[in-house]
């Protein structure tokens, strides 16, 4: 793995989130840095997802099930050259492709439709299930929030999984602690998500989600372990670059003003 | 003869299943009721029985269909429409996946299980999500023309079915357009009754009634509640001055508004809606349609005593 490649991939990509949610004056700062390295492990290590099949069905597959990190998945797809980095500043505007949260009709390389917490997940499941009857070793990963996790339909698709035995199938649960209304332990407290994964038929694997080598390791290591899905527990710094929105749970869904935009791009630079 | 729609549902889609190997049959714990269980027996790999889950159910029928399949999901109309509405929207129709949700136990002629079970408000809330499909099949040749038509069409699809053996109203040899209405009784009198599902076979058993009465109305069955058939409604509407909906659902969503925003649209005229004015209760179907005036009796004393007001 190419390490050095892999944090400049993460900081334009990060750059590009500040550019998107601040030109459009909204969207989802904080989930979007703090998955950024995870997003990147996936499309520029694991995923055989290239600028020219990105259309097609016939390679790896990724769900946004926590959609409203949107800003990060179109900062890849730029990254990837599937869409130009003038069209990011269209994000949110009206008739872009660029939706609020992802529209699976808008742009190749979006893999499903999601914003309605919790029902990518059960998406994941299906697509890893049509995987199988195809007979083809493409895999299937989805990004699933912490706070997402509360919905409980993310845990009858936690059940299909495991009893369908999906091994072609890997969540990557973005662990950073915080959702809308605070911390997520004191909001309903949706945690332990290793004991959880293990009970519903799981693979777990937890590794810090800002580490590279960690993510390609756990990656390689679901791709050959057989017989369960496997559930990625990653721990991030929810607005992970940007000083002022590391760890604050206000920065959840808010765009930063121009001045903030100056200070968040000047930490990111500076990275 | 008599049949229940869910059975002829299952004799068409174990058919389907071998015909076309996109299609890939889901169900909630209810395969038996539903007959989607008769897909099963003939195509195990393309069968999956999803636990009483019926969110997940239809999110896995948006990833399958997004993997180019044609899932067909089944549970009571109760659990496949009202409970995952929102899955419905957002994951099936906003991303126009094509996905057939099929709901059997409809109405309220589940019978015994009581409100809890008794859709009767699925045909509203199915009709109001943009893209989709609904089709509210009277009898097993009409059910299995539309899993035919729906299994061929694009687009996601609902398909309202019911428990109980009921009539014929066709015959083997009837080609059906599911998408048009269908009349069934020419009538004389001025007098046009638009019933859908089961609704049809209390209609046309009240004929006898009311032409005794010396009314004799034309009976229409509108299986396709979307896409509508506006030009065949209206074409009703403007020769008739008295019209009747009647559907085992409410009069709020269901049929009964559909042909007066179809009136509203381009007829203006006085519709009498017959229909759920409240939540059933538990007993068995035929003396529940009676209860509520839904059976051949009801529906001519309905007509009836409307027209002598």
């Amino acid at each position: 793995m190419d390490l050095e490649a892999m944090k400049n991939h993460a900081k334009n990509i990060r750059i590009n989130i500040i550019k998107e949610v601040s030109n459009a004056k909204s969207g989802h700062p904080g989930g979007s840095l703090g998955a950024a390295d995870i997003l990147t492990v996936l499309y520029f290590d694991v995923m055989d997802f290239t600028k020219e099949n990105a259309h097609s069905l016939d390679r790896d597959r990724f769900v946004l099930s926590k959609g409203h990190a949107s800003p990060l998945l179109y900062a890849v797809l730029a990254e990837k050259g599937v869409i130009s980095e003038e069209e990011l500043l269209t994000f949110r505007k009206l008739n872009s492709r660029l939706q609020g949260h992802p529209d699976i009709n808008k742009l190749d390389g979006i893999d499903m439709s999601t914003g309605s917490l919790g029902q990518g997940t059960s998406a994941s499941v299906g697509m890893a299930l049509a995987n199988r009857l195809d007979k083809n070793d493409h895999r299937i990963y989805a990004l699933v929030g912490d706070g997402e996790a509360e919905e409980g339909q993310v845990w009858e698709a936690a059940m299909a999984a495991g009893h369908y035995k999906l091994d072609n199938l890997c969540w990557v649960i973005d662990n950073n602690g915080l959702q809308i209304d605070g911390k997520c332990a004191d909001v309903i407290g949706p945690e332990p998500f290793d004991k959880k994964f293990d009970a519903f038929g799981w693979n777990v694997i937890s590794v810090d989600g800002h580490d590279y080598e960690a993510l390609h390791d756990a990656f390689m290591q679901a791709k050959n372990y057989k017989g369960k899905p496997t559930c990625i527990i990653a721990k991030t710094i929810k607005g992970k670059g940007v000083s002022f929105m590391e760890n604050q749970t206000g920065w959840h869904g808010k765009a930063p003003d121009a001045e903030l935009t100056a200070v968040a791009l000047k930490d990111l630079e500076g990275e | 003869m008599s049949k229940a729609t869910r059975e002829a549902y299952g004799e068409e889609i174990a058919k389907l299943i071998q015909e076309n190997p996109k299609i890939v049959v889901l169900d909630a714990d209810l395969a038996g009721s539903t007959h989607s269980a008769e897909a099963g027996k003939v195509c195990p790999e393309r069968f999956f029985d999803m636990g009483i889950a019926e969110a997940n159910m239809i999110g896995v029928s948006a990833g399958l269909a997004a993997s180019g399949y044609i899932p067909f999901a089944s549970s009571f109309a109760m659990f496949c429409t009202g409970r995952v509405w929102e899955q419905i929207r957002n994951s099936v129709a906003y991303p126009h996946l094509n996905v057939k949700i099929v709901g059997s136990h409809s109405g309220i002629t589940v019978g015994e299980d009581g409100v809890t079970h008794q859709a009767i408000e699925d045909i509203a809330i199915m009709r109001d999500i943009t893209g989709l499909e609904v089709y509210a099949p009277c009898d097993q040749w009409e059910t299995k023309a539309v899993i035919d038509h729906v299994a061929s069409s694009p687009n996601p699809c609902y398909v309202r079915l019911g428990r109980s053996k009921v009539e014929d109203v066709f015959d083997e040899n009837k080609k059906f357009d599911v998408t048009k209405i269908n009349v069934i009784h020419e009538g004389t009198s001025k007098v046009a009754v638009f019933a859908t599902g089961l609704m049809v076979q209390s209609s046309l058993g009240a004929l006898k009634t009311l032409q005794d009465k010396g009314i004799d109305p034309t009976i229409v069955d509108i299986c396709a509640i979307k896409p509508t058939d506006e030009e065949g409604i209206t074409k009703i509407l403007e020769d008739n001055d008295e019209i009747f909906t009647i559907e085992e659902h409410s009069i709020t969503g269901g049929l009964g508004s559909l042909v007066c925003e179809v009136a509203a649209d381009n007829c203006p005229k006085r519709i009498h809606r017959i229909g759920m004015r409240d939540f059933g209760q538990s007993s068995d179907w035929k003396t529940l349609l009676k209860e509520y005036k839904l059976d051949a009796d009801g529906v001519a004393e309905q007509i009836l005593n409307t027209l002598e007001k």
